[in-house]
């Protein structure tokens, strides 16, 4: 599946290589162009595969008329198709972009290629604001993103204040104070854990990991809306954080109101991973691999790299998702399985590369 | 154009920068020399706002620094530093084109502008760069990174520059080469120019005033030739110092005592004028 995801990304260099020594509108444009073309097609296919092979043809006719006609599938099939897996697939995408776009901009804030969600323990934190919305208002179901962007929030500030020394920011000292914040927060979701009853606890795990199996329709709709809107925001802001990613000091020098960037990505940052956790947990990784393929086929500018992160991850996840859920068919894995597997090997070879 | 009115600047309780003025007008340029630790660097940071003086205040084209916008501040005042690592792969030319961000008018998102790109290409030749520009900026020599920070810094199109010891990664040809390209920016455009230095010499040929600091005090402000003096400079440096006049330029020549070697041949001392 990373082949299929690399395989797309090498296309995209020829439209959006460095050809000049920089990246142009065009280039981003054809560059995301393909990616969402890339992505559809996914879509499409893996809505097919799952514990139950659906007919092609008569699969992609009722998905084609958008639902208004059945196209010969039996109404189990359509049931399975329309309401459990073109949903699922779509909360993928929209956890996949988001944990993406997120990544690469962390990334270029921080200065730190390794910087990720989940690594930084943000992610995390989204947890167990979710746990905690669960165990104490469990009946309002907004409180559950409303909680995992506050856990967000809160988490980056820490990790972001605990890795600036006097000496500025090292990016061994920011994963140092990521695994801290992991830690702690995870000593919180085990306390939290012991206050739920015995039965959920095994689903809990399942999302911990990263599942994207359970949601509602609302939580849907919240995390594709936020996935567009966020990337949308943070794309408009890459400029600025293109001089960010050369050093604060060097940013405020050429015009960057350094404090006003930095709030604004951290929040819609935050917004973008508690909203994919309060859907699906803590999907690893993918903040982590999926920029750095789009830097290494398109470069550096977060022009580009921001929303053609957001398609690539998108794709990543989605396609991650089909693995997890057919590759041991009937039963399932949960997504983060997958894209960890993917993600470690790759963040052990940065870090070595340094 | 910029006008520092008796700044002072703490550490902490520490003294960084102590009742300090100067002022700089077009086509001017002022070095600024001192042992390590006078408060040079402290007080450059200070002239384009990055550190806030706890008294005092900084002066652009007569209103105070604090009452101007940061990306109207950038088009003005650009800055040279010493480069700090860069841990993506950017390139020489995307590197430059930073410097056209605070001249955007389509907000901070936007493309470069073919203006923008002439610009970048122009600076990037009168560095000695151009046939660098596709390169990735961690590929580079420190001397050729340098060098990009300045062309960054001149495709601003600011009219003061700030210079942060420009030439300390730099070897001698290069060193003089920089100071010569900053002369000819603020004599042919204008430009007034700020460089904290150690190399007293260079800053003698190339500067209009010279501002000696100490402690973070201001100890001399004045012509090179009516600064660098043995008596000041011994006070300054705490060394013994020989001053002559170069045998080219006629700028004082500057020799701290205790490094003189017999041996040395005459005209080994000259820098870039091979």
């Amino acid at each position: 599946m990373t082949a299929n995801t690399e395989a797309t990304l090498e296309r995209g260099q020829t439209v959006g290589g460095l050809d000049e020594g920089r990246v142009t509108l065009r280039q981003t444009l054809a560059a995301c162009s393909m990616l969402l073309v890339a992505l559809l097609a996914a879509i499409l296919v893996t809505s097919l595969f799952g514990s139950e092979r659906l007919p092609t043809r008569a699969s992609i006719c009722a998905i084609a008329s958008l639902g208004q006609s059945s196209c010969g599938l039996t109404p189990d099939q359509y049931a399975i198709l329309l309401e459990i897996r073109l949903p699922r697939i779509f909360l993928a995408a929209a956890v996949g972009a988001s944990l993406a776009a997120a990544g690469a901009s962390y990334q270029a804030l921080l200065r730190n290629p390794l910087a990720e969600p989940y690594l930084l323990g943000v992610s995390n934190g989204a947890a167990v604001g979710t746990m905690i919305a669960l165990v104490f208002f469990g009946t309002w179901e907004w409180s559950r993103p409303l909680m995992a962007f506050t856990g967000a929030l809160a988490a980056t500030f820490v990790v972001y204040r605990l890795a600036h020394g006097r000496a500025g920011a090292s990016p061994e000292r920011l994963i140092l104070a990521g695994v801290i914040v992991t830690t702690f927060l995870s000593s919180a979701i085990v306390f939290v854990t012991t206050l739920m009853d015995a039965t959920r606890i095994r689903s809990f795990t399942f999302w911990l990991l990263g599942d994207l199996s359970g949601t509602t329709t609302s939580l849907l709709a919240l995390a594709i809306i936020v996935a567009i809107v966020g990337t949308a925001v943070l794309a408009a802001n890459a400029r600025s954080l293109n001089l960010l990613m050369l050093g604060e000091r060097d940013a405020f020098d050429l015009g960057v109101e350094v404090g006003r960037v930095r709030l604004i990505v951290f929040f819609v940052a935050s917004l973008l991973v508690g909203s994919s956790v309060a859907s699906s947990g803590s999907v690893g990784y993918v903040g982590l691999v999926v920029p750095h393929l789009v830097r290494l086929s398109l470069g550096s500018d977060n022009r580009i790299t921001v929303p053609a992160a957001a398609f690539a991850g998108a794709l990543f996840v989605v396609v991650a998702d089909t693995v997890a859920r057919t590759i041991i068919a009937p039963r399932e894995l949960p997504v983060g399985a997958i894209t960890a597997l993917i993600g470690a090997p790759l963040f052990v070879y940065l870090l070595k590369r340094g | 154009m910029l006008q520092a009115d008796n700044i002072t600047i703490k550490y902490g309780p520490r003294l960084a920068v102590s009742d300090v003025s100067l002022s700089i007008r077009a086509g001017e340029i002022i070095a600024i020399l001192g042992p390590n630790g006078a408060g040079k660097s402290t007080l450059l940071r200070a002239l384009n706002g990055g550190l806030k003086s706890s008294s005092g205040q900084v002066l652009l084209e007569g209103q105070p620094l604090h009452r101007y916008p940061r990306r109207i501040i950038s088009r003005h005042i650009a800055v040279v530093a010493q480069e700090g690592d860069v841990r993506f792969p950017v390139t020489v030319l995307e590197f430059v084109l930073g410097g056209r961000y605070a001249s955007a008018s389509a907000g901070a998102w936007g493309w470069e502008t073919d203006h923008d790109i002439n610009v970048a290409h122009e600076v990037l030749r009168e560095t000695e760069l151009n046939e660098l520009s596709g390169r990735l900026m961690n590929e580079l020599s420190g001397g050729e990174r340098q060098r990009a920070v300045l062309a960054r810094a001149l495709a601003t199109e600011a009219t003061v520059l700030l210079l942060d010891e420009p030439t300390a990664n730099l070897d001698l040809a290069h060193q003089a080469a920089i100071l010569a390209l900053v002369r000819r920016r603020s004599d042919l455009h204008k430009v007034a120019a700020i460089v904290v230095t150690h190399d007293i010499n260079l800053a003698a040929e190339f500067s209009n005033h010279v501002l000696l600091m100490k402690n973070g005090h201001g100890v001399a402000f004045g012509k090179p030739a009516e600064v660098l003096t043995p008596e000041l400079l011994r006070e300054v440096f705490d060394v013994r110092i020989l001053v002559d006049a170069h045998p080219i330029t006629g700028a004082p020549r500057i020799t701290p005592v205790h490094e003189v070697r017999r041996s040395l041949q005459p005209g080994a001392e000259m820098p870039g004028r091979r």
